[in-house]
């Protein structure tokens, strides 16, 4: 199962809201990145549908 | 009073960052109302009834933020105001300068080479999409939002169960992997014991226990607390045990959760049973008798999962954990000083907790021997409603719950909530305040001294009435924590808390301790 794999390697954390997660992660030396996050098609949700969908075409 | 708002048009930020800067600005002389936040209908619904709203407002989309406030035009100006926001949200973004941060999921992936978990947190509505994006690139997720339709949750654990990944959550607080403390979780000694738990702070005060008593965990798998409902039918719960099981760092196995739904729990304790590892199980006030029929190990409280644990790895003899650390002769003293330092009209509780499950177990436990009102009752004629905004009887409150947060971070976050329900709720006719103090990564830098202050006032309102107060605590945490169990303890300790080792043992305190003031 590819979950024992990651309980073998090192844990890598892409962050993605909150980001005192974020700092949390780097104040433990946490190999992670942050994204700076903002709603698809600026929060319309109708156009962030079609969207999604063009990119699972 | 002056109403004045502002409006940025397509700039995003955090719920938490927003409602703790909100209640910074507060504090600004001349402001009585301010509120930071996005569009959103939940948060324009507030600043109505706030009677905040201005036309702009009623314009504003999700994407874009605002500054809606309230203030006395004589001693402070809406530029004043926006400064003030400019300032804090500079000082939040000093921390993590100089740090590329990717747009999206995709290029985050090609940045950080090797990513394997992807953690979550941003508003519910858009986090199934970004997680299923995640599963789709063989990232295991951790989902902290909430509000993701049970129909998404199935799907999003369907696709893990699929690839082998980890879908933990949504509404999933709690995760420790390879050491690292996910979300809301405390720092612990690395060790032989697995933990696949759906309740985040029980998962916190199992783990914590197992630190106290020596031991340590492999790895700390969260579910979301639906997990094990009909619907969802224990998907994630199973993952976790099938690679626990196959995880050679991993000797015995601990399930946490709220009783599951009937056929979920058959399941869940089939494998239980077919599991080459001791499983020790804890469904918080659950039926013990299937789950010994299972051939696992049933807990009577969170603590005791922690110390069963601990003796199957040690191959001690495992017997339930229904008493104290302390000598009884000891607890009988600190119940008779308590007791002698009330007045003959002190007899109720206040629970004001901020960990969901610490109430669960302090409601399941105090609540067969007594009547509380609660927001989690044992009987419908308990639920606080009836209490019709009196303060009276016993009370005990989970205050993370969502009618206590609208519009402001989680009182583990903030202990503003709880400092609030001291003031209004600790009367002369209160004879124990009983609390938990939830250290850890998440968790706000200094609960413990929040909770000092809280108490020092409350004793300072009660001595004019010529009256003391009890104030019983445990801290989950350990001395590993940024806030430090120690520090923690004696900061409780210097305002005359009684701190006791566990949620469970704090209880079954105020449960003497209540008994006496009944009589």
């Amino acid at each position: 199962m590819k979950v024992n794999e990651l309980f073998k390697s090192e844990l890598k954390v892409i962050n993605m809201g909150l980001e005192s997660f974020y700092q949390d992660m780097k104040s433990q030396d946490v190999s992670a990145i942050h994204v700076n996050w903002k709603p698809a098609a600026g929060g319309n949700e109708k156009m962030a549908a079609l969207l999604s969908r063009m990119k699972s075409i | 009073m002056k109403v004045n708002s502002m409006v940025k048009k397509n700039a995003y930020y955090d719920s938490v960052t927003l409602m703790i800067i909100s209640r910074e600005m507060k504090k600004i002389e001349g402001v009585d109302e301010v509120l930071v936040g996005m569009g959103t209908e939940l948060n324009v619904d507030l600043v109505e009834k706030l009677s905040m709203l201005t036309p702009e407002l009623e314009e504003i989309t999700p994407n874009d933020l605002f500054i809606a406030a309230k203030y006395d035009e004589s001693k402070c100006t809406m530029e004043q105001l926006i400064q003030a926001f400019d300032d804090q949200i500079n000082a939040k973004q000093d921390a993590s300068a100089g740090d590329y941060q990717p747009p999206t999921l995709s290029s985050a992936v090609e940045h950080l080479k090797g990513a394997n978990l992807v953690q979550i947190s941003i508003p519910g509505r858009y986090a199934a999409q970004e997680a299923e994006d995640a599963l789709d690139k063989g990232l295991n997720v951790m989902l902290f939002s909430d509000n993701v339709s049970v129909e998404d949750e199935l799907k999003l654990k369907k696709k893990a169960v699929e690839k082998g990944l980890l879908m933990m959550g949504p509404d999933c607080g709690t995760a420790i992997i390879n050491g690292v403390p996910l979300c809301f979780a405390n720092v612990l000694s690395r060790g032989a014991i697995g933990v696949v738990g759906a309740s985040g702070t029980g998962t916190q005060e199992v783990t914590v226990c197992i630190d106290k008593l020596g031991e340590g965990v492999s790895q700390v798998i969260g579910t979301g607390g639906r997990d094990l409902s009909e619907q969802i039918g224990g998907l994630m719960m199973s993952l976790g045990i099938d690679a626990l099981e196959n995880d050679p760092e991993t000797k015995v196995i601990v399930l946490i959760s709220k009783p599951p739904a009937p056929s979920v729990e058959k399941k869940i304790l089939e494998k239980a049973s077919n599991c080459k590892k001791p499983v020790v199980v804890d469904f918080i006030g659950g039926d013990a008798k299937a789950i010994l029929e299972a051939g696992a190990i049933p807990c009577v409280s969170l603590e005791d999962a922690a110390r069963k644990a601990v003796a199957a790895l040690r191959g001690e003899k495992i017997a339930d954990f229904e008493g104290f650390d302390a000598s009884e002769d000891d607890i009988d003293a600190i119940v008779e000083k308590a007791v002698a330092s009330l007045k003959p009209d002190q007899k109720n509780l206040r629970g004001l907790f901020t960990g969901g499950t610490l109430t669960d177990e302090a409601m399941k436990f105090l609540g067969e021997n007594y009547k509380i009102y609660s927001n989690i009752p044992m009987t419908p004629d308990m639920a606080i409603e009836a209490l019709d905004g009196e303060v009276k009887g016993h009370i005990c409150l989970d205050l993370g719950e969502d009618e206590f947060t609208r519009g402001r971070p989680h009182p583990m976050i903030d202990p503003l909530t709880r400092s609030e329900f001291f003031e209004s709720h600790v009367d002369g006719t209160t004879a124990v305040v009983l609390v938990d103090c939830v250290l850890g990564f998440g968790s706000n830098a200094d609960p413990a001294g929040a909770v000092a202050e809280s108490v020092n006032d409350a004793r300072a309102k009660l001595k004019e009435e010529g009256k003391e107060l009890v104030v019983v605590a445990s801290v989950c945490g350990t001395d590993k924590d940024p806030q430090d169990l120690k520090k923690s303890v004696a900061a409780l300790k210097d305002a005359g808390v009684i701190v006791m080792p566990s949620n469970m043992q704090a209880v079954r305190l105020v449960d003497r301790i209540l008994a006496r003031v009944s009589e």
